[in-house]
């Protein structure tokens, strides 16, 4: 019972890490522009296809791959802020939040119309199938890699945040727009910047998403991505840190509802996460580690 | 106000008017034809009571699919033949199992229904604001899904119940879009619209000039919510079944398009933005399904969204009616 508890909160580190490495890119872009940007998700469902075409493709070491994944996040997040969200600047609340929508409806489809609604099997190399012993637990490969990664991303955007000059021009964008700008610093390039960096780690997490269960299809990010929206409230909307806590707690308390309860309750597990949703907006609205001055409710 | 200069017989002579196209199309159209004009008078229900929420009072809801679920299930569980469910659902309570309805009350329930739910979520829920309520919401969807979805012995899971008696044709879709257009026109130039109005442009304002926000939004949710259930229970026995699956996001996407396109908060709007999106959707779909590509049906609907978002924000109409319907010269 003892190693299985364990077996199931590792599970949920796992799924945590992916939901953590998505919300990262929630929050910021939230935090910068009041934005809640759909489209998120399935940026997560465009990275595991790159990686699905890379790995496919042959001869391309792993941690190219890795390189080159972040490289097509980045470059869906940087095309999306471009044409969608760049004309819309200064537009209501609302408007923003339909474009995102409809940035992600285009998305699933494109997906759909150029690669099939079919499901692929994701075929990552024979190493990482690898099965490691660690005292009670036994876990492979390719679930070592994604926690060791998700972490390692995660203590290098803290570090770029809290320590360098342009993360202290993203901090004082996110805490005023206008009186940064006044300040001198390009706002428009901090707004890219938050794309860049979420979308490029939400293309990690569909990496990571394929591996993990090993099939793939266009409307893969839809839920994962509203779910990691959720850890994000959890943590506190805007709050990177936040974010992070946000994405390991939801991981493990999806792990546990599913793992503890009897079977027949499993198939409930999207509608526990959004219920938690609603309760959370409801009783704690500012999150774990958010702001409590924030207009939310 | 500006005194209205409308003829008294106006409004009934466009029924009238609508009646003999119904007429007409009825005895001339084949019965895909006749379908597909009945989904246009169901997606201007669900276009124009969403309109209520999202485009009178501000509250950007995606729950309307949820609602349009709740009403459809409940009214085909009523209407549904008893041989039939103690075929499909063993496992219904003896109370149910019993029922067999016409499909008016049947329908009246269900929406009836949907509005309880309303209530239940929007008391919670309408404290939220923006992007907040809209997730919020969507979050509703996403669990009405799973509980339909997983509740077997109600719904028959994913299966959902087929072969529903098809009680109603295009008149009774006709009767539903008269009475949801007249009780949204009434209620958009009555003081309770002009409540609506009043939170969607300035909240604080409006609370100070009296008006019960929780109270007012509530309304404009459950209203809204009791024509999605109708418009449920419609669609459930015009198409003869109903699966968890047709009440989706796309579905709650589409709707949002039909009332911004329109115009939030013009039902003259919201009801041709409706018929025109169906249409060019039914005109579309066999092209798709030609050329095999899926997705692109979608992928015109969302291009055309965006395009309307930056270059014309306000829709078709803005907020307003057209002139005549008015009685403005």
């Amino acid at each position: 019972m003892g190693s299985y508890i364990v077996e199931q909160l590792v599970n949920g580190l796992i799924l945590g890490s992916m939901y953590a490495l998505v919300a990262i890119g929630f929050s910021m872009i939230y935090g910068i522009i009041r934005l809640i940007n759909f489209a998120h998700g399935d940026i997560v469902m465009v990275g595991a296809f790159v990686t699905l075409g890379l790995v496919q493709s042959g001869q391309i070491p792993f941690p190219l791959i890795v390189v080159l994944v972040f490289l097509a996040g980045t470059f869906m997040g940087i095309l999306i802020e471009r044409v969608a969200f760049r004309p819309l600047r200064g537009a209501p609340q609302v408007t923003g939040f339909i474009t995102s929508l409809t940035i992600s409806i285009l998305l699933q489809n494109l997906g759909i119309l150029l690669l099939t609604g079919q499901p692929r099997n994701f075929i990552f190399p024979e190493y990482f199938q690898k099965i490691l012993r660690l005292g009670p637990v036994s876990f492979r490969m390719i679930e070592l890699t994604i926690i060791v990664v998700s972490v390692v991303l995660m203590i290098l955007l803290v570090l770029l945040v809290r320590t360098t000059r342009l993360g202290m021009a993203m901090r004082a964008t996110a805490e005023n727009l206008n009186v940064a700008r006044l300040m001198g610093i390009n706002i428009h390039r901090i707004i890219m910047l938050a794309f860049v960096i979420g979308s490029g780690l939400a293309g990690i997490a569909g990496m990571m998403w394929g591996g993990k269960f090993g099939q793939i299809d266009p409307l893969l990010g839809f839920v994962p991505g509203l779910k990691a929206f959720v850890a994000a409230v959890i943590g506190g909307v805007g709050s990177i840190t936040g974010a992070m806590l946000g994405g390991y707690l939801l991981g493990c308390a999806e792990v546990l509802f599913i793992g503890l309860l009897p079977p027949i309750y499993s198939a409930y597990r999207d509608a526990f996460v959004f219920a938690t949703l609603i309760l959370i907006l409801l009783v704690m609205p500012a999150g774990l580690l958010g702001r409590k001055t924030e207009e939310r409710a | 106000m500006m005194a209205s200069h409308r003829p008294r017989w106006f409004f009934p002579a466009l029924i009238t008017a609508g009646g003999v196209l119904v007429f007409a199309l009825d005895r001339t159209m084949n019965d895909y034809i006749l379908s597909i004009v009945c989904f246009i008078g169901i997606n201007i229900i669900l276009a124009v009571s969403l309109n209520l929420t999202n485009g009178f009072t501000g509250l950007f809801s995606l729950g309307h699919p949820g609602f349009m679920a709740v009403g459809g299930y409940v009214a085909a569980i009523l209407t549904f033949p008893p041989a039939r469910k103690a075929m499909l659902l063993p496992a219904l309570p003896s109370w149910l199992a019993i029922q067999e309805w016409s499909l008016i009350p049947a329908m009246v329930t269900g929406g009836i229904c949907a509005t309880l739910m309303a209530f239940l979520i929007g008391i919670p829920v309408l404290r939220l604001k923006g992007h907040y309520l809209a997730v919020a919401t969507l979050g509703f969807l996403i669990i009405v899904q799973v509980l339909i979805t997983n509740l077997e012995s109600l719904t028959r899971g994913p299966l959902g119940l087929n072969g529903l008696p098809m009680l109603t044709d295009l008149w009774g879709v006709y009767l539903w879009v008269v009475i949801t257009l007249y009780v949204c026109w009434k209620i958009k130039h009555s003081s309770l619209g002009r409540t609506f109005f009043a939170i969607r442009e300035n909240e604080m304002a409006a609370e100070c000039l009296g008006v019960p926000l929780a109270r007012t939004r509530i309304m404009a949710f459950a209203l809204g919510a009791f024509f999605a259930g109708i418009a449920g229970g419609l669609w459930g026995h015009i198409i003869t079944a109903i699966t968890p699956t047709s009440f989706s996001v796309i579905m709650a996407f589409n709707l949002v398009v039909m009332v911004v396109v329109g115009g939030s908060g013009s039902i003259t709007g919201a009801t041709l933005a409706a018929a025109m999106i169906t249409l060019g959707v039914e005109i579309l779909r066999p092209l798709e399904e030609s050329l095999e590509a899926y997705g692109i049906n979608e992928i015109i609907m969302a291009i055309g969204l965006l395009l309307i978002l930056i270059y014309h924000p306000q829709g078709l109409f803005g907020s307003r009616e057209p002139a005549f319907l008015m009685g403005k010269r």
